[in-house]
């Protein structure tokens, strides 16, 4: 009896509309995750039809089936029910596109070869139509010997028909098709296949013996072969080599192949056009590309996404802001103060909603990313900045994560998936949070008003302050040019990546998919903050918290007191000496100062301020004291706390705001008169807060970046290296930049 | 021997062999440019490099250094 439930498995060439066709058929019943050990999305969604449940799985859109790494391995496990505890699906749907058949039919060619019942779905005909290429349908279906389904996924039609077609595949048995190949080679491979599974007791599905003998870059023979199989590769090579003296030479031999099976299978099908003609794409193309106006398209489009990740996030990003201080408020005032209360607010609600902060940005940016994926102009972009990012060893694709990374790391790195190549996105996602995002903003923009003169040059247009700004941009630029240079040439060395790069005919992204794509990484991101960044904050807030002494920080704030008692009784009577120290005393004894003082004292005496205190030697040489070193530790979590940390150790209290202006004000004045514990001088001067900006241009503190670093590379291998190898280089140039600039500036 | 990569704008021509071999070799087969093949060099991009050519009815885009490992026939 067969089960109700009928998987499909969604193959096809990217940019055929795929994930629109997921989307038609599986709706919202879908679910995102991880194939465990390879960074390959796991998309999954269902639908019913007919009394039967129709589990759709969308495989990583591929334009073949010749897996060369564990990635590329994970659609040919699923087809052949390779992977643990997963048969091979019932069947596979082939989606292509109906205007650039013959390229999209050499998956056509390899997916048959899996012998699984298939169903084709020929999507985009009404453009096939418009630019006169006339296909036979029925005569395709009987040439191929499966059903095939003329769709069009974007206006959702004939998808009635595609889910009859699927459900009468299920009950019938697939036909057997042609195999491409010549004579010679299925007897080789047939005799592989035997001697593999007498010799090695490993019975392989044909497909992928062939493969075995057609791939010859090692991988498959790696992943498959025993390592002490000597005698079968050697086997395998004499295969390949006799293959190649009777004509068949590899790899080229199975492109020969397989596009002489697409000639002959389309050859009385298709009708195009003999002469050229001028399409719409062609026409978008030639001002899109176009030497001069497709680089000014191209920085208009960049100029628009930038400052839409600004500005239309901004008020996204105050009412989340409002949102959380709200909860924060209903919380507080509902508990009695103490340690749950402080967990709970600035802790669990404090913490998580300075990750959440980040959701209208990441939103925002991947209906972008998606809009310009779904349009076509994505790769257009890659194409035209190739060049430029080719100079550090990367290729036009990593140019939109890392420009969306001056935003924010974090949708940075989640878009590098679009980059195909292994290491180049490792590079790319390692060297993406280098890129000043907007969370550094506020901590350049204190520390240059506060201790960077408003000299002006030019007639008063460049700013010495403006030049400083953009001087912590550049360091960041430089940094990740240099990072990139040196791991292209040690840890991730490597053949130079290809750019084969497809430029897909233009057309309208569906509102759908760009909304899909949209709720997809911004739950992603929810799904990280809720769990690991959750954790992180809630253990930085107990050090800050933990251990309470209220009678230590009691006996200190009364023997501050005194100590002003016993001046104003040392200082001579009526003397302005005196009647200053008076009005200390009255300050000192406001209910607000004793507010702000014990909380500065309780953070100075909490863990954290202790382990400010113990690394005070290592920050020294930076020119910073143990304030600013446990600041540095607190903001871990999350860099743009710092400012905040330092509110709070400066006496600010805990309601400080940093982005009100009056606030802001309060603790430049705080940090100009801040002074050194033993000798009374000032720490705070123009060296240390460059060291401090420096360091925080290169550091890695944003536990979001790190757990996404960790969640698109499965392991935790990359962000700790991103920790370690940024917090070094933050700490190096950090000190560099004190102890030159000291020297200048004494 | 000629190379794609000295094509002109708006030129044909036949693909003959490939010169070196590994992944990028493999994955111009997969995407259709397979010995005897007519292939047309469309444009460049605004910096002279990746070039972008018309092969089997699409646009598929290269650079100089890739194009330079093709053998054509004109």
């Amino acid at each position: 009896m067969k089960s109700s439930t009928i998987r499909v498995a969604l193959v096809g060439n990217p940019n055929t509309g795929k994930s629109t066709l997921f989307n038609d058929l599986a709706g919202l019943h879908q679910r995102v995750g991880n194939y465990p050990g390879v960074t390959v999305e796991k998309k999954t969604g269902h639908y019913q039809h007919a009394g039967f449940t129709f589990e759709v799985i969308d495989l990583p859109g591929t334009y073949s089936l010749a897996p060369r790494s564990p990635d590329e391995m994970v659609a040919v496990d699923v087809l052949l029910g390779r992977r643990a505890g997963e048969s091979a699906p019932d069947i596979v749907l082939l989606i292509v596109d109906a205007t650039n058949l013959q390229r999209n039919f050499y998956l056509v060619s390899q997916v048959l070869s899996c012998g699984l019942p298939t169903v084709v779905a020929l999507n985009m005909v009404d453009i096939a139509q418009e630019r006169g290429i006339e296909i036979d349908v029925k005569k395709l279906a009987a040439k191929l010997g499966t059903p095939v389904v003329a769709i069009q996924a974007n206006r959702g039609q004939g998808i009635p028909e595609l889910k009859a077609a699927l459900l009468s595949a299920s009950q019938s048995t697939p036909a057997k098709s042609e195999n491409p190949f010549p004579a010679e080679f299925i007897d080789q491979a047939l005799g592989l296949s035997s001697r593999l599974d007498s010799n090695l007791k490993l019975p392989l599905p044909l497909f992928l013996v062939e493969r075995l003998i057609l791939d010859g870059n090692g991988y498959l023979e790696d992943q498959l072969l025993p390592i002490n199989a000597h005698a079968e590769r050697e086997y395998l090579q004499s295969v390949r080599q006799s293959l190649s003296q009777h004509g068949f030479p590899i790899p080229a031999g199975e492109a020969m192949a397989r596009y002489a099976w697409v000639g002959r299978t389309l050859e009385d099908v298709v009708r195009t056009p003999t002469e050229r003609r001028l399409t719409l794409s062609d026409r978008i193309d030639a001002v899109l590309v176009h030497k001069l106006w497709g680089t000014l398209v191209l920085l208009a489009v960049m100029a628009l996404l930038f400052s839409s990740i600004f500005q239309f996030a901004e008020p996204a990003m105050s009412w989340v802001d409002s949102g959380v201080g709200w909860i924060a408020d209903v919380v507080g005032s509902q508990l009695a103060p103490g340690a749950l209360r402080s967990l709970l607010v600035d802790g669990v609600i404090g913490g998580v909603g300075a990750v959440v902060i980040f959701l209208p940005q990441i939103l925002i940016l991947f209906a972008f990313i998606a809009f310009l994926e779904d349009s076509g102009y994505m790769a257009r972009a890659a194409y035209l900045m190739d060049r430029l990012m080719a100079g550090v060893g990367l290729s036009g694709r990593s140019f939109i994560p890392l420009l969306s990374s001056f935003a924010c790391a974090v949708p940075g790195i989640m878009s590098a998936r679009v980059i195909e190549n292994y290491r180049d996105r490792l590079v790319t996602m390692l060297i993406a949070p280098l890129m000043s995002c907007s969370a550094r903003l506020p901590v350049y923009v204190i520390l240059i008003s506060a201790f960077v003169p408003s000299h002006h040059y030019l007639g008063g247009i460049v700013g010495l302050q403006g030049l400083t700004l953009l001087a912590m941009y550049l360091v960041g630029i430089f940094a990740a040019v240099g990072v990139a240079w040196v791991l292209k040439r040690t840890l991730l060395r490597g053949e130079t990546p290809s750019f084969v790069m497809e430029l897909p005919s233009y057309k309208m992204p569906s509102l759908r998919t760009v909304l899909f794509r949209m709720a997809e990484r911004g739950w992603d991101f929810l799904y990280c903050a809720g769990t690991l960044i959750f954790s992180i904050t809630i253990i930085v807030w107990a050090l800050a918290y933990y251990p309470r002494s209220d009678s230590l920080v009691a006996e200190t704030i009364a023997g501050q007191r005194e100590q002003l008692a016993a001046e104003i009784a040392a200082a001579a009577p009526d003397s302005s000496a005196r009647n200053s120290l008076l009005n200390k005393l009255e300050e000192f004894d406001q209910q607000a100062n004793l507010t702000q003082l014990e909380g500065s004292l309780h953070q100075q005496y909490s863990f954290l301020g202790r382990a400010g205190r113990l690394i005070e030697p290592v920050v020294r040489p930076l020119g910073w004291d143990w304030r600013i070193g446990c600041a540095v530790i607190a903001s871990f979590p999350a860099r743009e706390v710092v400012m905040g940390v330092l509110g709070v150790i400066y006496n600010l209290g805990t309601d400080w705001d940093v982005s009100v202006e009056s606030d802001q004000s309060q603790l430049r004045d705080r940090l100009k008169s801040a002074r050194w514990d033993n000798s009374g001088e000032k720490v705070y001067n123009l060296p240390v807060a460059l060291s401090l900006m420096v360091f925080f241009a290169l550091c890695a503190q944003c536990a979001a970046t790190l757990s996404v670093i960790r969640r698109e590379t499965n392991t935790w291998r990359w962000p700790l290296f991103t920790f370690a190898y940024m917090t070094g280089l933050a700490y190096v140039a950090a000190l560099l930049t004190y102890q030159v600039a000291s020297r200048i500036w004494v | 021997m000629i190379s794609l990569e000295t094509l002109s704008v708006g030129q044909t021509a036949k693909v003959l062999r490939f010169a070196g071999g590994g992944d990028i070799t493999q994955r111009l087969l997969e995407m259709g440019v397979t010995p005897g093949v007519d292939i047309r060099l469309v444009g460049s991009a605004p910096l002279g490099d990746p070039l972008e050519f018309e092969v089997r009815g699409y646009r598929l885009c290269l650079r100089r250094s890739e194009a330079k490992k093709i053998e054509i026939q004109t």
